[in-house]
């Protein structure tokens, strides 16, 4: 392969001669062109521009792009350019770059914002994230209450199908993360109480958090992660498809179409797998407390039993409505408000799960404050 | 044909997103029975006309009257009963991907009639008919091929018997003998039915073959330049952007 060469000179009568030489390729080393705009925009600017290109070899996009920096760069100065020395090949190609004039205003300026504008918008976008989060609650409270008096379009095949998949599809991970944390939990207990001999409350320690927070929280994470995650997807990917745009047309609104049996099928769900991920944790406590303690089965399972109070467990499964119906809400929101493309999917997905789990967690917080003040 | 009157009119329409103005200054009369064309390049707001004529999309200003009634300033009821006479095709079908195709035109049936299980099927199978697609009432809309999924679509935009269909962009990714079909089809339509067909395309033989009526949008003066009968306008328009358009870059500077 023959090096890239480019010469430049200025004749007597004001022309600019420029010749290109050796193989002109993507992969070559080019040399730089800078000498030769320089020429181009000095005072008084050469006549006309010509090139040679006889000792030209190969030739490529390399040759092209150079070109046409070279040709915009002659016309911005107003210097003649004559292209005749060309291959008949990047002569054309060359025309048919500059054949569609670039469209006013169509070429976008990229600067970056100063530091405080960019944090101001992206203020201002958060704010407006929570009003179209409330806007849409609104528009679901709407649609529940139509739904529920059996007025809004719904396929109840749906609604089954919504309960199998947030519900039974969800046992074997939810089984799995409070069984094991129901024992983590006996084995920090037994760690710690043995110290006073009091031992045997782990049970109470394993069977209390487990009904009033753990099993709401961690079921509420999952689903967050699981089902949240799949509403918003599979909301925005029809929302893509225009499959969203064809319900309206027809007059059915999508929120009682795809939204709200959704969010029926999680609040119906919820406390289901909350009160079954309650019994999955004590069964591992207790699998941990009859290892590690010198107590007998009866005996601590009587412990449990005395531990734990109606009204931690009803505490406890009111919470996992309320998780499930934020989970439904933030993966069902995004959903529909999601862009239009592949790249929007995945962002709606995202912030559905981080939203759903900020919002589990907020009102997690706000419950516990309630729950303490009522003597629950 | 029946003689010519006016169902569909379009007034000072000015449409957009946000502050940006798409299209503005629209003004068009469809008639009944009409195959309307909607054409422009690429990116000039055709299919953006197309949603606000459905009800998708909110104008800026302006409105369209159907039979003399204003689509946008009417109320949520007599909007309702105005969707009730369209259909729409969508670009790529936009069949409702977790449901089978008979359970898709089912689900149009069952919002405006009452009809039994039994005879529900029916309707379905004669609508899968009349698009050439018998026998795929249990078919899921990801395991038809392209051209299949707008047939489909097709047969669910149908499925209320619709005064008006609309079509986005029907022979999009079709090969040119499936394109040529949903053309006939069209036509059809038109010629047995009556409907009114309102299309948004740009593919030139389309556009002669089906359509006797149109509006040519421009999207640098971002407004209309032509309406009326693609051939005449191809013909005679003084417009020489028209003519180019209508005649692949073909047209001579000056009107003959």
């Amino acid at each position: 392969m023959d090096n890239a060469g480019l010469n430049h000179q200025l004749l007597n009568d004001g022309t600019l001669a420029v010749s290109f030489s050796g193989d002109w390729l993507l992969e070559s080393d080019l040399p730089p062109l800078e000498p030769v705009l320089d020429v181009l925009e000095t005072v008084p600017a050469p006549t006309a521009l010509s090139i040679d290109a006889t000792q030209l070899g190969d030739w490529d996009t390399g040759l092209l792009s150079t070109l046409v920096r070279l040709r915009r760069t002659a016309g911005q100065n107003d210097v003649d350019i004559d292209d005749s020395g060309l291959p008949e090949g990047a002569r054309q190609l060359l025309s048919m770059a500059f054949a569609v004039r670039e469209r006013e205003g169509a070429r976008r300026h990229r600067k970056d914002k100063p530091f405080l504008e960019a944090v101001g918008n992206r203020t201002l976008d958060q704010v407006a994230d929570v009003r179209d989060l409330l806007a849409f609650t609104g528009r679901l409270v709407m649609s529940l209450g139509r739904v529920l008096r059996g007025k809004g379009t719904y396929l109840r095949a749906h609604l089954v199908q919504y309960i199998q998949e947030a519900g039974a599809e969800a046992l074997p991970i939810v089984s799995l993360i409070s069984f094991l944390i129901g024992m983590i939990f006996a084995f920090v207990g037994v760690m710690q109480l043995q110290f006073f001999g009091a031992g045997i409350y782990t049970a109470n320690l394993v069977g209390i958090a487990m009904v009033r927070e753990m099993a709401p929280i961690m079921t509420a994470i999952i689903i967050a992660g699981r089902t949240g995650a799949a509403y918003a997807a599979e909301i925005g990917t029809m929302k893509v498809n225009e499959e969203i745009d064809a319900l309206t047309t027809l007059g059915i609104d999508p929120v009682d179409f795809l939204v709200s049996p959704r969010v029926i099928a999680l609040v119906l769900m919820m406390p289901l797998l909350t009160l079954y991920s309650s019994l999955l944790g004590i069964i591992g406590g207790t699998a941990v407390g009859l290892t590690m303690l010198d107590v007998s089965m009866p005996q601590y399972v009587a412990q449990t039993i005395n531990a734990i109070e109606l009204n931690s467990l009803l505490g406890g499964l009111f919470k996992s409505v309320v998780y499930g119906s934020l989970i439904a809400l933030a993966g069902c929101q995004q959903g529909m408000a999601c862009g239009n493309s592949a790249m929007a999917v995945g962002q709606s997905t995202t912030k559905a799960v981080v939203m759903g789990i900020v919002l589990i967690v907020v009102s997690a917080s706000v419950l516990t404050v309630i729950y303490i003040n009522l003597g629950i | 044909m029946n003689q010519a009157s006016p169902q569909i009119e379009v007034r000072n329409l000015t449409m957009g997103y946000g502050d940006f103005v798409v299209q503005k200054e629209l003004e068009f009369v469809i008639n009944r029975g009409d195959v309307f064309i909607i054409m422009g390049g690429s990116g000039c707001g055709k299919s953006t006309l197309l949603k606000l004529m459905i009800g998708l999309k909110q104008p800026m200003k302006g409105d369209v009257f159907y039979d003399g009634v204003p689509f946008w300033q009417s109320g949520e009821d007599e909007q309702r009963a105005a969707k009730r006479r369209f259909g729409t095709l969508f670009q790529s079908g936009a069949l409702w991907s977790s449901m089978t195709l008979a359970e898709n035109i089912g689900l149009a049936l069952r919002q405006y009639t009452d009809l039994g299980e039994s005879e529900m099927r029916d309707v379905v199978s004669y609508k899968l008919m009349l698009v050439g697609l018998a026998g795929f009432e249990d078919y899921y809309p990801n395991e038809l091929s392209g051209g299949m999924k707008k047939r489909a679509g097709l047969a669910r935009a149908m499925a209320l018997d619709p005064e008006i269909l609309f079509f986005d962009e029907p022979s999009a990714g079709l090969d040119p003998l499936t394109a040529k079909r949903l053309d006939d089809l069209i036509l059809e339509i038109r010629d047995s039915l009556g409907t009114t067909i309102i299309v948004v395309t740009h593919e030139l033989a389309s556009i002669f073959a089906i359509g006797n009526n149109s509006v040519f949008l421009d999207a640098d003066s971002k407004t209309q330049l032509a309406t009326g009968n693609p051939a005449d306008l191809r013909d005679n328009h003084p417009d020489h952007q028209v003519r180019d358009f209508l005649l692949r870059g073909q047209a001579e500077e000056t009107v003959a």
